[in-house]
């Protein structure tokens, strides 16, 4: 048993007796009820999980809960609220870049990777970034949009 | 889908990692990125009893030019290669093929020790391992040795290495060049190649003075082709080279049938991808003065 501290979302959090076997992903959820990071496949193919950990995006899946010691965390519940979208959510709402939703989280997170690294000059390229991202809704189309028209609101804000 | 219980040591030096090791008794596993081993534990196909943690030892991530060769330190990540502009002058095959590993937060985490130590015969850095005749450090409980990455490739998801082996750094000789390509099927992008090439060449007073073919997703180890490479020094440029060229590489590769492709479509795309990449590679160095 280990204890991990690390900060979620601005937020510090001092857990003990945290076994190593527990994945990232499980101790979100099940330690800090952070709900909003979705669990899918468990194997790092499906990108529900996807959160950053200090300041790039990662599969909580595939890492586990001890190697975040120290880490700074952002999962969806940090973007914004309902009733203060970030600018990324406001775009998939703009766009309808949902359905069932189970998806969302991860392809909010990825999505927010991406326009900090990435030029995301056509829409290749956002779909070449959204690859590891799994909707089974298949709303791929409405998710692109919404990240084209981030990317060029981003592109706007610059001096 | 969840890892069975192990017990987890996070050395702060090499030396202290493989001590862990041997004092495992083989029952140990290294865990550097996690890309592929989480996957691994999550399903309970790799269930060590004790997991050796590198992410603590400092001085294990960098990329350095040695003059004829490019070092790389085992704990970089994909996307320090992806990123790197020392990689994409001085190492530009490996370059264009970074954006092809996995998917961003995969390659966010993953590292090229953990990618060549796990050697799955259709992922890039095994490959561009083969193609420049990179040679792989490891520390081991008898001291340190280098492993050329011929010898190092064994068979799927097999290397060399004893149990209580660990890779630490891979240098990567700088190649001459007048032209190359890098080029690579998958069914999603990212996913693993169904079938790709790397390319470099130079060119001589009449015809190719040189050249540098690799191949994966075709063998149970990435494959350099010496033999295709010879062929072709000794074929005369002209508008079927690239067609004589692409079947010269069919006939040196016995691909698998899988559940993503049968034997005959992976050995038809490489054929199209080989002459793809020639093309590419010939045009690119009309190109310079």
């Amino acid at each position: 048993m280990t204890d991990v501290s690390v900060r979620v979302n601005g937020e510090r959090y001092d857990e003990t007796d945290v076994e190593p076997r527990m994945l990232l992903s499980d101790f979100l959820r099940d330690r800090l009820a952070l709900t909003g990071t979705h669990v899918g496949c468990e194997h790092g193919v499906c990108g529900a999980c996807t959160v950053l950990v200090n300041g790039d995006s990662v599969r909580s899946c595939l890492m586990l809960a001890v190697q975040a010691n120290g880490a700074e965390i952002v999962t969806v519940e940090g973007l914004g609220s309902p009733e203060r979208l970030n600018a990324l959510q406001a775009q998939f709402r703009e766009h309808h870049g949902l359905q069932c939703g189970f998806c969302t989280p991860g392809m909010l997170m990825t999505g927010e990777d991406l326009l900090r690294k990435y030029p995301l000059a056509t829409d290749e390229d956002i779909r070449e970034g959204l690859s590891g991202n799994l909707c089974r809704c298949t709303g791929y189309q409405n998710i692109v949009a919404a990240i084209r028209s981030a990317a060029a609101m981003r592109t706007e804000d610059e001096p | 889908m969840k890892p069975a219980k192990f017990e987890y040591v996070l050395p702060m030096t090499v030396e202290a990692a493989v001590e862990a090791l041997v004092a495992s008794n083989g029952e140990g596993k290294v865990l550097a990125g996690g890309q592929s081993l989480l996957p691994l534990l999550n399903f309970r196909m790799a269930r060590p009893a004790v997991l050796v943690d590198l992410n603590g030892i400092k001085g294990l991530s960098y990329i350095e030019d040695r003059g004829d060769c490019i070092a790389i330190g085992a704990l970089t990540r994909h996307r320090d290669l992806e990123h790197s502009p020392l990689i994409a002058a001085r190492l530009p095959v490996m370059s264009a093929a970074m954006r092809h590993v996995a998917h961003l937060a995969i390659r966010n985490r993953g590292t090229i020790g953990g990618s060549l130590s796990h050697a799955d015969p259709a992922a890039e850095l095994p490959m561009l391992a083969a193609f420049y005749d990179a040679r792989i450090s490891v520390r081991g409980p008898a001291g340190h040795r280098t492993i050329a990455a011929e010898a190092f490739f064994v068979d799927a998801l097999t290397n060399c290495l004893e149990p209580e082996e660990i890779v630490v750094e891979i240098e990567f000789p700088v190649l001459q060049y007048d032209g190359w390509a890098f080029e690579e099927v998958a069914r999603r992008f990212g996913d693993f190649a169904l079938a790709s090439i790397a390319i470099s060449i130079r060119r001589g007073r009449s015809g190719l003075e040189d050249a540098r073919i690799a191949v994966m997703g075709v063998a149970d180890t990435p494959l350099r082709l010496k033999e295709a490479e010879q062929e072709l020094l000794a074929m005369e440029l002209d508008d079927r080279t690239a067609d004589r060229f692409s079947e010269v590489v069919a006939s040196k590769v016995s691909p698998n049938s899988d559940l993503h492709a049968s034997a005959e479509y992976r050995r038809h795309l490489l054929a199209q991808l080989s002459r793809r990449a020639l093309q590419t590679a010939l045009a690119e160095g009309m190109s310079r003065p």
